[in-house]
């Protein structure tokens, strides 16, 4: 009679095979030895700095929204109009880039163009697009504008042209068999089939303008990100405070009414 | 009796199509006054030099100094050591956040579940720079700062995708390890563990390759890492330098993505 093993063990999932799984492991240690070791810290530094950490746990707590109230309304003012107008002009412009991206409508030379275009946007972070806009426009909301829109033309122009990709390929047939023009065909079979997907998307886009909103400010092109960036600069803790529980409010906000009106369209 | 029906088809009724046109109309009128505000300071002249601003910027930056690029060895090194390890860090304190903030394995709904969901929500609303320029002033610039602030953002990410990645998990296999009497902690090793393991492997290797692009440009605000070598050429206006990190910076995150692409492939 053969005997049972008394107990199971669970198999592998994903790496099956031991070798390579004592390979990876050995691999990782050896990794994390190398890079722990590159970290310098520099302990004195960071004891000192617990002090600062304290009192801005402190400034969370208490915040201060009174005294420097004029800049944070008006670092919000221009975040606020910055995310509204970047995110239409952005959509805008998109709406005929995510057109042309999408192989089932347009001649190959269009496509390549146009999905190039949304490559290059998708690829570069806002914030270097941020530098480079603020050195060409000057500080202010307008550079941040720009980007903001820059960076929306790759995020809406792919989404939609993928959506494009996958319509019901009968419904632009039988508006073909009528006669129809290459921008009637636009209308009244593809408009109406990515509509409600467009509309959600530019809402979830709003809500990441204003997100992204709140950091290019670092790099001068306005809105809260630079009213924080003053606060933390002059150690006022309580006013940095303030602006991060106002950043989380409207993040908090826009997030769940951007979520039920996708759902209430949907 | 002949009822007299419109000649031309139109989409919509008359009504609905008034309404439309209001709502069109409101985002317009919105759009317009928001323009309106924002645009009050701006000086006209810079934006309509910014053509000749941006012709300088690229003659400037034409060519490339390439013999930056052997600096820039360290600071790359750098960079991924603060994405790899903060994902590390923030997938180790995401994983019990998520398990408290899942319906079905946290243990008290009314008081922890809130407060994990709070966690998660915070650290999803505040960027990484932010943090880092947070954490700079606080425990002093270095890779650490980075390391941590790349950390706190990932907390959010993570164990937002992993509690619903836990709350999706089939519970009739749950209840089949319950059922050979197993406890609360075989019930999680053998029941729920195996169901979200390649969700987390997914996740992980999604994070860490958004946590390259993120870690790149941290040093903008003096976390370590190629942002703060881009700084500085900045701040000199040497644009050549700052082209060559922009390249590398570019050619960086393309073969993180195209890791990243691969190993979920292999995973799902």
């Amino acid at each position: 009679m053969s005997s049972y093993p008394g107990t199971w063990r669970r198999p592998p999932q994903i790496v099956s095979d031991k070798r390579v799984r004592l390979a990876l492991q050995l691999g990782v240690l050896v990794y994390l030895v190398l890079a722990l070791g590159s970290v310098e810290v520099n302990w004195q530094r960071v004891s000192e700095g617990l002090e600062r950490g304290q009192r801005f746990i402190m400034g969370f707590l208490q915040p201060d929204f009174s005294s420097r109230w004029k800049d944070i309304s008006q670092g919000l003012t221009e975040s606020l109009t910055m995310t509204l107008t970047s995110t239409v002009v952005g959509v805008l412009v998109s709406i005929p880039f995510g057109i042309g991206a999408s192989r089932n409508i347009v001649p190959r030379q269009i496509y390549v163009f146009c999905r190039a275009v949304i490559a290059i946007s998708r690829s570069l972070q806002e914030l270097i697009v941020a530098i480079f806009l603020v050195a060409m426009f000057g500080f202010g909301p307008f550079a941040g504008f720009l980007t903001l829109s820059f960076a929306t033309i790759g995020f809406i122009g792919k989404l939609l042209a993928d959506e494009i990709e996958e319509i019901d390929e009968a419904q632009v047939e039988a508006i073909r068999s009528t006669g129809a023009s290459w921008l009637q065909m636009l209308n009244y079979a593809i408009q109406p089939q990515i509509m409600p997907r467009l509309i959600g998307l530019s809402l979830y886009r709003l809500d990441i303008n204003f997100r992204e909103s709140a950091v290019i400010g670092i790099v001068g092109a306005g809105g809260i990100g630079a009213t924080l960036n003053t606060a933390i600069d002059r150690y006022e803790y309580d006013s940095a405070g303030a602006i991060l529980l106002i950043i989380i409010a409207i993040v908090m906000v826009a997030e769940y009414s951007s979520s039920y009106l996708r759902k209430f369209l949907q | 009796m002949t009822q007299t029906l419109p000649r031309e088809w139109a989409h919509r009724a008359p009504a609905q199509r008034a309404i439309l046109w209001l709502g069109w109309f409101a985002l317009v009128a919105l759009f317009v006054w928001c323009w309106q505000i924002m645009s009050k300071d701006t000086i006209w002249a810079f934006v309509w030099d910014a053509p000749d601003q941006a012709l300088d910027i690229g003659s400037r930056m034409m060519p490339p100094k390439w013999a930056y690029l052997p600096q820039l060895m360290k600071p790359l090194w750098d960079t991924l050591n603060i994405a790899t390890l903060g994902t590390v860090g923030g997938v180790l304190i995401a994983i019990p956040v998520a398990f408290l903030a899942a319906r079905n394995t946290t243990p008290s709904t009314t008081f922890l579940r809130p407060v994990a969901l709070f966690i998660i929500v915070t650290s999803r609303s505040i960027n990484s720079l932010i943090w880092a320029l947070l954490l700079v002033a606080i425990i002093g610039p270095g890779l650490l700062a980075g390391i941590i602030a790349i950390a706190l953002r990932s907390i959010g990410f993570v164990g937002k995708l992993l509690y619903e990645a836990i709350e999706e998990t089939d519970p009739r296999q749950i209840e089949a390890i319950t059922a050979t009497g197993a406890g609360p902690a075989q019930v999680l090793t053998y029941g729920i563990v195996p169901q979200i393991l390649p969700a987390f492997w997914s996740i992980s290797v999604f994070r860490w390759d958004i946590n390259i692009r993120e870690s790149a440009i941290l040093g903008l605000v003096g976390a370590g890492g190629l942002g703060l070598k881009m700084n500085a050429s900045l701040a000199i206006l040497a644009w050549d330098q700052v082209f060559v990190i922009l390249l590398l910076i570019l050619a960086t995150v393309v073969l993180s993505e195209w890791i990243s692409a691969q190993v979920r492939k292999a995973i799902i």
